[in-house]
């Protein structure tokens, strides 16, 4: 457990040792570190393989843009794949293992597939993997599928919980570097109500990383004070451990709080992780920039590192993965992380820098003009090669290398609307440019300027400017204002196997094959390659690809231009975006009132909508579905059944214009209908195709409830207001929808007015003479309450619906059933309702299509030809009533043994059997207990006038053919009259 | 992105439905005749700036709402009640 590349400093916590373990090996690190900080002082460079070669690989930066160091964290449910050890903060007992090898990270048997890296090139899998077409499915995919790709999932449901939350402020501020503190400061002090959010855990940005000082404090001390400061303000928001994943329209933003990944489990009562939707009026970005590698061969080697991500090291964790490092730049930048590096005890082997005229120094050797040209090392690096300025070659010996191509500010945020990069000569990098998101200003070193000054100042201009601060501004404190100094260098010429893009294995040859196959726009570039593509999205390797393009294609960088940068910033975990929608959560569940009473009755359930309908209620013998079904059926065609139909869509309509509103709204027509009648109501959309079906019923003269099917509640709920508040602003009518407001019930059978007799009080009068078919009236049940009645018939029985207040559901299905006990009541589920339905040839939902009309359900007599109705003008298209059009029907088999199929086609009792002489098909099927056969619904080419015609249905999908006889859709008491009873 | 609701005020979107063209208010006379009825139904412009269109305040007031907005830009340039739209159309 010995640390023997830790260093002396750092903000870590010594007093609070972590013991952790990768690959099976214990390791101690200390509060403060991360996974990648804490393996590196304990001499661990190496932390996994590759994607494609399954070449060695260690971190090559300490933050969130790490392309190499991605291991496996945690074990069993809560495995995580793919997870960046430079931003996984170290807790105690955390457990990690390395990916992309077999069967150890230092032997690892795929990495054979570097031998033959001559092969493996960009578009390798379009040219090799051509031929035969039927080898790609069965062989070649699941083999690449097994060679590649880096960490697996557990395979088990996450136990974790994930939540979504909604913030608002004025002026968000993502970044808390110099720019973030100084910005959130200024508006912070000035009263705004400010959200500060950081990925890191611990606020600061480079302060924390760096040694110089700010006003003769550490940076990282006045990091913390200023992160006190903003602590104290009741209106400033701090979210460390937040990455803002996306720029959103009109000033939203995406946000991922990592609530509980520092911890072994989440806290009993805490999330996982929170995505917020944050609504701000302004937001300063202040996402400060990444430094870029240079191209050289064989620059993958675990221990060739970014040099700022060696100072950070250094500086913040106290660590270093060797204790002999060299430096490989182009800037100035590199050289100080020599100095840091060596004010830390690390020996400096050699600066290599690639100007001629590079500065030199006293405390360390400079190579002027020279470069690294090769690497050696088998796990880990040891040695660089260097080619000096007069074309000699040196070996350095080093544990690590740093490397400094200068630094890209961090843009993506600006670009995911309309914003795109712009070109800066002198820091030889993109900036914001473009259309930024609504509201968003930039500051510190994501606009160019790379000094702790100017993050400073312009952090401070960027918050008055945003909250619009009249007055003199503040002096900023005393920081470094050191000018960027470099001299672009992309990659060492002659390099082949120089890496740009670690995580997916692209290298410098890749490019010039992209470029020589014609791939050269940057989007094929990337395509062709995958450049860019893994899970870091390019941060460290995208510029140096484009470089290279350029380059050949003899063009400068930014007329090669950029790839566009999509969200999310960072990874997402799909838990996160999925959050409580899982399981029973990923929808709501509706009860009607008397659920509670069908679960007691043991009722199977089905979804319908959001609801949970009762689907059948199974009595002990019963072994199948269809026994239960059938005795429902027969039992309320014999006497008496009660079914929920609460979940029908129910809305009041109200208003002097009541019955002209709905006149139009329905094809038929309702203007007529008398006070205390119901009628069938058919709606069509405008388009001339039925919508949905229901009853209207006229309670008083300016007083209407009409009922929608359960599915389309909330649809035929807005057509209506649409065509209120659109198409007949000035009528006098209110909608509002009470479908939650009463629980209905259908009472069916001829024993239906017996058995409410008993129930409905003795004033109201529901003989077939006072109360009769389609009647509807408020009454009174059970001595007093409140409820609606209504005589409808779905069932073709003799029929009633009662609504009552929904409180009352539960208690009125209890009393039906107890009061019915001496009539046999039984309650029935949408499986027997659906029976007695098909039995009397009512159209439902799977004949309401949203293909049909009218004419096709027979009911084209309906739509009204005297009035101007919705639908009614499309519904007279040519088209629509062709002489063969579909026209609803029914079906027997001659077989009454033999089963009809929904969906199965008609065909002509001979001939082909295909399309072109389809018939038409089945649309609903039943066993019918009063017919004691199979029977079914279909919709048949002039099915009206073929009826006893012989006809094969066929199902080519079950392999399907029977003979059907077409009859009348009316199979149980055709001419109504029971229902009249 | 944010709807400004003329009764409720500026509201997340996820509480609005989408309908499509404001068109839709300017229904035919029932006899106008099939091309009229056809390009009313089913012909839309695609326009790259300006457009108009139909939003239902469904997690809201239940307002139809005419929001007019920039399909480049996506700013939303104003809203107003459908049933109000409708009469200064007429």
């Amino acid at each position: 457990m010995t640390q023997i590349n830790r260093l002396q400093g750092g903000q870590i916590n010594r007093d609070r040792p972590l013991k952790f373990m990768f690959d099976g090996k214990f390791y101690q690190g200390f509060e403060g570190d991360t996974l990648a900080s804490a393996l590196l002082a304990n001499n661990v460079r190496l932390m996994g393989r590759s994607f494609k070669y399954h070449r060695p690989r260690g971190p090559l930066t300490a933050g969130s843009e790490e392309p190499n160091a991605i291991v496996e964290l945690r074990g069993g449910a809560r495995r995580e794949p793919n997870t960046r050890a430079t931003t996984a903060e170290l807790y105690d007992g955390l457990v990690a293992h390395s990916q992309n090898r077999w069967p150890s990270l230092a032997f690892d048997a795929m990495a054979i597939n570097d031998r033959f890296s001559n092969f493996l090139t960009a578009g390798f899998y379009y040219k090799t993997f051509m031929w035969p077409k039927a080898f790609w499915e069965k062989l070649y995919e699941p083999i690449i599928r097994r060679a590649a790709g880096l960490g697996a999932l557990s395979g088990r449901e996450d136990p974790d919980v994930y939540d979504k939350g909604f913030r608002h402020c004025d002026l968000l501020i993502i970044g808390a570097g110099p720019a973030g503190l100084m910005a959130a400061l200024t508006a912070g002090r000035a009263g705004a109500d400010v959200i500060l959010a950081d990925e890191d855990f611990r606020m600061g940005g480079r302060l924390n990383a760096e040694t110089f000082e700010i006003s003769g404090q550490s940076g990282a001390d006045w990091a913390a004070s200023a992160v006190a400061e903003l602590s104290s303000l009741p209106n400033v928001r701090l979210m460390p451990r937040t990455t803002i994943i996306g720029a959103f329209d009109h000033g939203i933003y995406g946000a991922v709080e990592r609530i509980s990944d520092h911890l072994h489990m989440p806290d009993a009562d805490k999330p996982r992780q929170i995505l917020w939707r944050i609504t701000t009026r302004q937001t300063i970005l202040c996402a400060g920039a990444t430094e870029r590698p240079i191209a050289f061969d064989n620059n993958d080697r675990p221990g060739v590192m970014l040099a700022s991500a060696l100072r950070t090291y250094a500086n913040r964790f106290a660590a270093t993965p060797a204790k002999r490092i060299a430096i490989f730049t182009n800037n100035d930048d590199g050289h100080r992380t020599a100095r840091d590096l060596q004010a830390c005890g690390v020996q400096i082997a050699a600066v290599v820098d690639t100007r001629p005229d590079a500065a030199l120094s006293t405390d360390y050797q400079v190579l002027r003009g020279a470069q690294v040209i090769d690497t050696k090392g088998r796990l880990g690096l040891t040695f660089a090669e260097v080619k000096l300025a007069d074309g000699s070659e040196r070996t350095l010996e080093c544990g690590a290398l740093g490397v400094s191509g200068g630094w890209n500010p961090n843009v993506h945020l600006t670009c995911h609307q309309r914003g795109r990069p712009a070109w800066q000569d002198d820091i030889a990098a993109f900036v914001p440019g473009g259309i930024l998101p609504m509201g968003m200003r930039v500051a510190g070193a994501a606009t160019g300027a790379l000094s702790t000054h100017q993050a400073l100042v312009t952090g401070k201009e960027a918050a008055r400017k945003a909250l619009g601060l009249k007055g003199r501004a503040p002096k900023v404190a005393d920081a470094e204002d050191m000018p960027v100094n470099m001299t672009p260098f992309w990659y060492v010429k002659g390099t082949t196997r120089g890496w740009l893009d670690q995580q997916n294995d692209v290298t410098v040859k890749d490019v010039k094959l992209s470029h020589q196959e014609g791939f050269r726009s940057v989007e094929h570039l990337k395509r062709y390659t995958t450049l860019g593509m893994a899970t870091d999205q390019g941060k460290t390797s995208n510029m140096g690809g484009l470089a290279i393009m350029a380059e050949l294609a003899g063009k400068s960088i930014p007329e090669t231009g950029t790839t566009i940068f999509r969200p999310p910033y960072t990874p997402v975990p799909i838990g996160t975006f999925g959050g409580r929608m899982r399981g029973t959560e990923f929808h709501p569940t509706r009860l009607t009132p008397s659920h509670n009473w069908a679960k007691e009755q043991g009722a199977v359930f089905v979804e319908v909508g959001n609801w949970l309908r009762a689907q059948w209620f199974p009595r002990p013998g019963e072994t199948h579905w269809r026994q239960s079904v059938d005795r429902e059926v027969r039992q309320t065609r014999a006497s008496v059944g009660v079914c929920d139909c609460t979940t029908l869509g129910k809305i009041d309509v109200q208003g002097t214009d009541a019955a002209r509103f709905l006149n139009f709204v329905y094809a038929n027509g309702m203007a007529k209908l008398p006070v205390g009648k119901t009628r069938y109501g058919l709606m069509l959309r405008e388009d001339g195709i039925v919508m949905d079906d229901g009853t209207a019923a006229r309670l008083e003269e300016d007083h209407f409830v009409v009922t929608t099917t359960t599915a389309n509640a909330g649809k035929v709920y807005q057509h209506m207001e649409f065509v209120r508040q659109c198409l007949m602003p000035d009528a006098d009518v209110q909608l509002i929808s009470t479908t939650e407001a009463w629980a209905q019930y259908a009472v069916a059978g001829p024993n239906s007015r017996k058995l409410l007799e008993k129930i409905v009080d003795a004033d109201h009068d529901i003989s077939n003479d006072a109360f009769p078919f389609m009647a509807c009236a408020n009454i009174t049940v059970c001595g007093g309450l409140r409820a609606r009645l209504f005589r409808i018939s779905f069932s073709g029985e003799l029929a009633f619906e009662i609504a009552v207040p929904s409180r009352y559901g539960d208690s009125l299905m209890r009393k039906l059933m107890q009061q019915g006990e001496e009539f046999g009541v039984t309650p029935y589920g949408t499986e027997a309702l659906g029976v007695m339905r098909i039995e009397k040839g009512h159209a439902a939902g799977n004949e309401l299509n949203g293909t049909t009309t009218a004419l096709n359900l027979g009911l084209g007599r309906m739509v009204s030809t005297a009035k101007d109705t919705i639908g009614a003008a499309l519904s007279r298209r040519p088209g629509l009533n062709e002489a063969d059009a579909l026209k609803l029907v029914g079906l027997k088999p001659l077989d009454p043994e033999t089963k009809i199929t929904a969906g199965g086609h008609l065909m002509r009792a001979d001939g082909p059997v295909d399309a072109a002489h389809d018939q038409g098909y089945v649309t609903s099927a039943a066993f019918s207990p009063a017919m004691n056969s199979m029977i079914g619904l279909a919709l048949l080419k002039q099915g009206d006038e073929r009826l006893g015609e012989t006809l094969r249905l066929v199902s080519p999908l079950t392999d399907l053919t029977i003979s059907v006889e077409v009859v009348s859709a009316h199979f149980v008491d055709p001419k109504g009259e029971r229902l009249r009873a | 992105m944010r709807i400004e609701c003329p009764i409720c005020g500026s509201r997340e979107r996820r509480e609005f439905y989408y309908q499509g063209a404001d068109g839709m208010i300017a229904r035919p006379d029932p006899d106008a005749g099939g091309e009229v009825w056809h390009a009313y139904l089913h012909l839309r412009d695609n326009p790259a700036g300006e457009t108009r269109d139909l939003w239902y305040h469904e997690g809201g007031c239940g307002a139809w709402i005419v929001v007019t907005r920039n399909t480049v830009t996506h700013e939303v340039l104003g809203t107003r009640l459908a049933s109000d739209a409708r009469e200064a159309a007429s």
